[in-house]
């Protein structure tokens, strides 16, 4: 099975090659439509800014190829967030797959979020074997607020949603690449789902 | 809840891990990757690699080394030492690296903080400040802590959070290798006057002192090395110890 990690210029991806390696699988980067739509397995990575990296979709055409995707998809951190309706970063238009804008967290907190919290209600075949409050690990200043296609929360001044799932598209807030045992496992799961 | 987070630090000379006394009187404390595995395994939150000899001899970058970590393990993990360009920061980045730290290049180009932040996002610069009290006032200092500078701590760490950094890593340098326990005055003060997390780092020599930073330090993570290179305090035990004195912690 091939699997894809979209490249388009934003953030960290050797960490997630390198998990996927762990897993015994092996993973292209490629910014190629024809690629992208022949893969088994897409993964849509993320981190930095999200009007610039809509921009930076927009540019390549990838904006309107992601949401007509029919295998299954995982956007991760900035890309499960792009893949929602807009973002409050940058006043920006997102992939508008997920019915839900993503929001600013409170000053009540300190901003970013960084570290390990723990995830519940899980519903979805992306969390099999995993334990309801398991730990996963994130880092992001604005998050996608819980509804229908809320997958997965966790709470952090508030219930917000930790991971988003609607046909064959998800998104997880949370790095699986960098979440011990419990993200592999994730990984696994949307691997071989 | 966020947990607080434990982050053994292996500070790197020559590709091997060392931690010095002080920063001056070096040991050698094993291999990077493989140290780095275990801790993994043992339940560090995150590990942060320093390369100590870096800053002075303008070593650029732990390019193969980080590549190597990168493959292993699978927490999160932070390098530093000599970084000093946008470039340095992208080839660690490249070769699976999560965040970098700058110290020194920052005091002298405070712009380059911005850079980073416009390039590669908040997420993965984590600004690092060692500093002393001198007077009743903490200074920051430059070079693993041997150069004294006039900016003081509290304004610094504002600035940096100002121009975007996503955390701050401090290190009192009147602690660091003492054992004493952490600076948890100044912390205090740090975690009040800014709204990002603040690393704990410098002093820890028993499990309470990890409790006292996160209680009276409100610390957000703590990092220590040669408590966890020597076997003096398992981090098992500690996050234990800590989660039975209400720290949440992720076991």
């Amino acid at each position: 099975m091939k699997i894809v990690i979209i490249d388009y210029g934003a953030g960290n991806i050797q960490s997630i090659k390198f998990a996927i390696r762990r897993l015994g699988y092996e993973a292209t980067l490629s910014d190629n439509p024809e690629e992208i739509k022949q893969a088994g397995r897409v993964i849509f990575p993320g981190v930095g800014e999200a009007s610039s990296a809509m921009a930076k979709l927009r540019a390549s055409g990838l904006d309107r190829l992601i949401p007509q995707l029919t295998q299954p998809v995982l956007g991760i951190c900035l890309g499960m967030q792009l893949m929602c309706k807009g973002s409050e970063e940058g006043n920006t238009k997102g992939l508008d797959i997920f019915d839900v804008d993503v929001v600013k967290f409170p000053e009540s907190v300190k901003v970013p979020q960084i570290g390990w919290n723990e995830i519940s209600n899980l519903k979805s075949g992306l969390f099999t074997s995993i334990t309801e409050n398991s730990h996963i690990y994130l880092v992001h200043s604005y998050y996608a607020p819980t509804c229908e296609d809320t997958i997965a929360v966790s709470e952090y001044a508030l219930l917000y949603s930790a991971a988003l799932g609607k046909d064959n598209f998800y998104g997880t807030q949370f790095h699986p690449e960098k979440s011990s045992s419990v993200g592999a496992q994730i990984l696994k799961n949307f691997l071989e789902l | 809840m966020l947990t607080k987070r434990i982050i053994p630090c292996l500070d790197i000379k020559d590709g091997r891990t060392v931690k010095g006394i002080n920063f001056v009187d070096l040991r050698d404390a094993g291999d990077p990757v493989e140290l780095a595995a275990l801790y993994a395994e043992k339940g560090a939150d995150e590990l942060v690699f320093l390369d100590i000899s870096a800053t002075e001899e303008k070593r650029k970058t732990l390019a193969d080394l980080v590549y190597r970590i990168g493959e292993r393990i699978n927490i999160p993990f932070t390098v530093g030492g000599g970084i000093s360009s946008v470039e340095d920061v992208d080839i660690l980045l490249k070769n699976g690296a999560d965040k970098v730290s700058i110290n020194s290049s920052a005091v002298k180009n405070p712009q380059l903080i911005n850079d980073l932040v416009a390039k590669f996002g908040s997420q993965c610069i984590v600004v690092a400040i060692d500093a002393k009290e001198i007077e009743g006032e903490w200074k920051v200092h430059l070079v693993g802590g041997k150069v004294p500078t006039d900016v003081e701590l509290f304004e610094w760490a504002k600035e940096v959070e100002e121009r975007g950094a996503g955390e701050i890593l401090f290190t009192s340098m009147d602690h660091d290798g003492t054992k004493n326990g952490f600076a948890n005055k100044a912390l205090r003060r740090l975690s009040q006057e800014v709204n990002i997390p603040v690393i704990a780092s410098g002093g820890a020599g028993n499990m309470k002192h990890f409790l006292d930073t996160f209680v009276d330090g409100q610390a957000d993570a703590a990092l220590a090395a040669s408590v966890f290179h020597f076997k003096e305090i398992e981090i098992k035990d500690l996050k234990e110890y800590l989660e039975h004195e209400d720290i949440p912690m992720r076991l």
